[in-house]
């Protein structure tokens, strides 16, 4: 590895080449803040298939790229985006028709076992689920998992506290690690080399970022390598992890990137509506994600007017005065 | 002062939550109700969220616990693993009340957010646990929002997401989970709680205009009502603090 590569990329360039059909995927941020969606974007536009993908509460993101026929395995804890969409819809139906296999476990759990990743270690312990059908049922079959060497033969695994009781504490749950191929966040602000700095919270990125083979970063603002080095109590991931580094303004629309832009109702209800029905959400998507290019074209098809009503406040970090009904 | 059920549920849950106590809290009535405790009743209640924000202004109401309203002006501004440490921390775990809702509830106060029916070929499929079931093994105690209907309140669910007191008074014990367990059920008709001794669910009281023998119509399993109240209304500055100073937009309530 050279120290100072140059790791930028266009999106289009960065998916072709990272993303291949049937990828272990893992994408930052949570429900309706930080999903990198312009990279979910160009995944649907490309059409990949088959993606296994690792989430904790990745809401938008994860609905979209199930909608959009991406997606046949999913680790999941929830799927959701709070007031707009208490279920993910497109998850929903795609569950009930059993046209994707989902394993579900705990925010925790999901965010220990990229932690676990991330480590190195096969796993790591928690008290989370003792008792539950989280432990007791399983999405993928026996078979599945004997058959899949990327994925352990058990889901979960329940063991006696090997240090006798010590920390008042009979039993673990022990949740293997994650490895993804391709880990996708979006983040505030990125340098060249893949440096990153991510404000608001932080949510799983960092141990999602470190726990993946490829590491696919796409920013609000790009800067040149000194810039970042100057503050550097302010970042979060050095470059060594980052494999491409795209600028992509807006990048997580229409979620929200705090201190930049707020989510947008307007997309998050349309969505909503269209996700409901299945011609209606071919439509959707013929309208907003496939006949554009580049995210930039997806901006100029939504207009700055929209764009204009989420910017956020310098005050506090999102639209202040936003119509959120 | 009139008032809706929902101002009525908010205000019960609220009334739960005393000073010193870290709120846990998830989207939508839960929020409200935490900010309703802050506002009202418990000014020393600290609001605490599952993607790592502590002590939150909320100037403004939030729609989802990633919201960026939560980020604005916190103790700390951390992540998922931040907050989850939190919880299962031998110090202020303890101190941490979790709200939490579900699709169904059983007697044990035990949660399923998964599905309805078969897990392998649901008939429904709901969001999953996300943070609940980590909050519902970790915490000392958690408030349950539910509303009445029989399809919700079963003899047995259809999946165990978050663990309430399992199979009994032992069940958390054998299990191998902390002590703790849920401690009220706030409800469209009535607030239930728990015996101490059998851990089942009781009828600690009923909202006016709606009797005991309604609540248990509305349920698979029988529960006791004999200690059971009517539940006082709320009074005008509980609704007033809720109105202007939690949800002036109404946005949930």
């Amino acid at each position: 590895m050279k120290t100072d590569e140059n790791k930028v990329m266009r999106l289009k360039e960065a998916v072709e080449k990272y993303v291949t059909n049937g990828c272990h995927l893992s994408i930052g941020g949570f429900t309706l803040n930080r999903n990198p969606m312009a990279a979910v974007h160009e995944i649907i536009r490309q059409r990949k298939k088959n993606l296994h993908v690792y989430a904790h509460s990745n809401g938008q993101g994860v609905d979209e790229l199930i909608g959009g026929g991406c997606v046949s395995h999913l680790e999941i804890a929830y799927g959701g985006t709070g007031k707009f969409m208490p279920t993910c819809i497109r998850f929903r139906k795609a569950v009930e028709a059993q046209t994707l296999m989902v394993e579900d476990y705990s925010n925790f759990q999901m965010t220990l076992r990229f932690m676990a990743g991330a480590m190195g270690v096969p796993f790591l312990p928690t008290r989370s689920s003792l008792g539950t059908d989280i432990i007791n049922k399983w999405g993928f079959s026996e078979n599945f998992r004997k058959e899949n060497p990327r994925i352990p033969d058990e889901k979960l695994v329940v063991m006696d506290n090997p240090f006798d009781g010590w920390c008042d504490t009979e039993k673990v749950v022990l949740v293997p690690a994650i490895n993804p191929d391709v880990t996708i966040i979006h983040v505030q602000t990125a340098d060249v080399r893949g440096n990153c700095r991510m404000e608001g919270l932080t949510f799983a990125d960092v141990e999602q970022a470190k726990a993946s083979r490829v590491l696919i970063v796409t920013c609000e603002d790009l800067v040149d390598e000194e810039y970042l080095k100057t503050d550097p109590d302010r970042n979060q991931i050095p470059f060594i992890h980052a494999t491409a580094v795209v600028k992509v303004p807006f990048g997580a629309y229409p979620t929200a990137c705090f201190r930049y832009y707020d989510y947008d109702p307007v997309y998050m209800n349309a969505y909503v509506r269209a996700a409901h029905d299945d011609k209606e959400f071919e439509q959707f998507l013929n309208d907003m994600v496939y006949p554009h290019q580049t995210h930039a074209d997806l901006l100029d098809h939504v207009g700055r007017h929209r764009l204009e009503s989420i910017r956020a406040d310098r005050s506090c970090g999102y639209a202040k005065d936003l119509d959120r009904k | 002062m009139e008032y809706t059920l929902k101002e009525l549920m908010t205000i019960c849950a609220a009334r739960e939550i005393n000073n010193g106590d870290i709120v846990f809290c998830g989207t939508g009535i839960s929020m409200l109700a935490a900010m309703a405790a802050k506002n009202i009743n418990a000014p020393d209640s600290v609001i605490f969220f599952e993607t790592g924000a502590i002590d939150s202004k909320l100037a403004h109401i939030p729609l989802a616990v990633a919201d960026p309203r939560i980020m604005y002006h916190t103790s700390a501004n951390g992540g998922l693993m931040d907050a989850f440490c939190t919880m299962q921390n031998p110090f202020v775990g303890q101190r941490v009340v979790g709200i939490l809702g579900a699709a169904q509830i059983d007697i044990y106060g035990n949660l399923n957010s998964t599905v309805i029916g078969d897990y392998n070929a649901p008939d429904v499929r709901f969001s999953g646990s996300g943070g609940a079931c980590d909050v519902a093994s970790f915490v000392s105690r958690s408030i349950i929002f539910m509303k009445m209907e029989k399809r919700k309140f079963k003899k047995k669910l259809d999946y165990l997401t978050s663990p309430g007191y399992l199979d009994g008074p032992d069940g958390r014990k054998k299990a191998g989970l902390p002590p703790g367990g849920p401690d009220k059920v706030i409800t469209d008709m009535g607030v239930m709680g728990f015996d101490p001794d059998t851990k089942q669910m009781i009828l600690l009281g009923w909202f006016p205009g709606i009797t005991p023998e309604q609540i248990l119509d509305n349920m698979e399993f029988e529960i006791q009502t004999d200690r059971a109240v009517e539940i006082a209304v709320p009074t005008q500055t509980e609704l007033t603090l809720l109105r202007e100073k939690c949800d002036p937009h109404g946005l949930i309530l």
